[in-house]
């Protein structure tokens, strides 16, 4: 895997400034639509009452999942440190399996594009994906 | 043998006539190439595939992407016996195309992505969930006769 370049930077960066204050909300939707399409990832919120989309906590959970990734394009240039503690939050206490990042990741990309349609063109499409795979790089970073 | 409830059947079938196959199957495919530039490698006769505006702008590539996606619909018109149906088309990829099976899923998360765009707040998490098992069933069809 390369590492991202000055330009997938920079186009993450345009790009998200656009997502702008809906990011909480899309989280929610992601989050949602895990539960959903991929069932076995519910295992992890047991302790909800009510994992439908739409619900409180998946609201809720969906947009503080979602202000960490706006967070993590702050810190674009040194993810791997500016993620150390989220990353050890999610080794020692979550205990979430890697496997299930990409499986996240790929449900951001559907969100961001029923709602940029015409902004998530292919060009942001693969930077986006890039900048989601280093963000699950630099989460896994304290599991072993 | 997959089982599929009516709500499934009838959300395929909509999915379906909602899409401009002219415009999903070649966005799907030039995505796919754009997104995962190695798979590339199995489009060596195509031409200019030098960066995202050749991709999107080569005809090699939306003749290619409305055949894929026809074989798609042909999944839809048998959805009882995909495995089947994809028998012949799966020894293709196989012996004579010779494509990484891993593959098959990089253009169905393309194809998810694509949809989700043309369908927008149709695409539910319900709708979602059922595209995503039917690309499923239709990638482990296409695997089968691998091995």
């Amino acid at each position: 895997m390369t590492s991202l370049t000055a330009k997938d930077k920079e186009v993450v960066k345009a790009f998200w400034a656009k997502v702008g204050g809906s990011a909480a909300e899309l989280g929610s939707d992601a989050l949602a639509r895990l539960l959903v399409v991929y069932p076995q990832t519910k295992t992890y919120f047991s302790h909800w009452k009510d994992l439908s989309p739409g619900s409180a906590p998946v609201k809720k959970h969906g947009a503080t999942i979602m202000n960490g990734v706006s967070d993590a394009v702050g810190k674009i240039d040194d993810l791997t440190g500016g993620l150390l503690s989220l990353s050890e939050l999610h080794a020692f206490t979550l205990r979430v399996d890697p496997a299930n990042f990409k499986i996240f990741a790929h449900n951001i990309l559907v969100v961001l594009a029923i709602n940029f349609p015409d902004d998530f063109t292919p060009s942001v499409h693969v930077a986006m994906d890039k900048f989601l795979a280093a963000l699950a790089r630099a989460l896994a970073e304290k599991y072993r | 043998m997959v089982v599929w409830t009516e709500f499934e059947r009838s959300t395929i079938q909509d999915i379906f006539s909602k899409i401009n196959y002219d415009v999903v199957g070649p966005a799907a495919l030039s995505r796919c190439l754009i997104v995962y530039p190695w798979t590339q490698r199995y489009f060596g006769g195509f031409g200019n595939l030098y960066n995202a505006a050749a991709i999107m702008e080569n005809p090699k590539v939306a003749a290619h992407g409305r055949v894929v996606l026809k074989g798609l619909e042909l999944a839809q018109k048998n959805m009882d016996s995909i495995k089947a149906t994809f028998a012949d088309l799966s020894k293709l990829h196989s012996e004579k195309l010779l494509v990484d099976p891993d593959n098959f899923k990089l253009l169905t998360d393309c194809l998810a992505i694509v949809v989700a765009a043309e369908l927008g707040e149709d695409f539910t998490a319900e709708v979602h969930a059922v595209f995503q098992k039917f690309l499923a069933v239709v990638v482990a069809s296409l695997r089968k006769q691998y091995y």
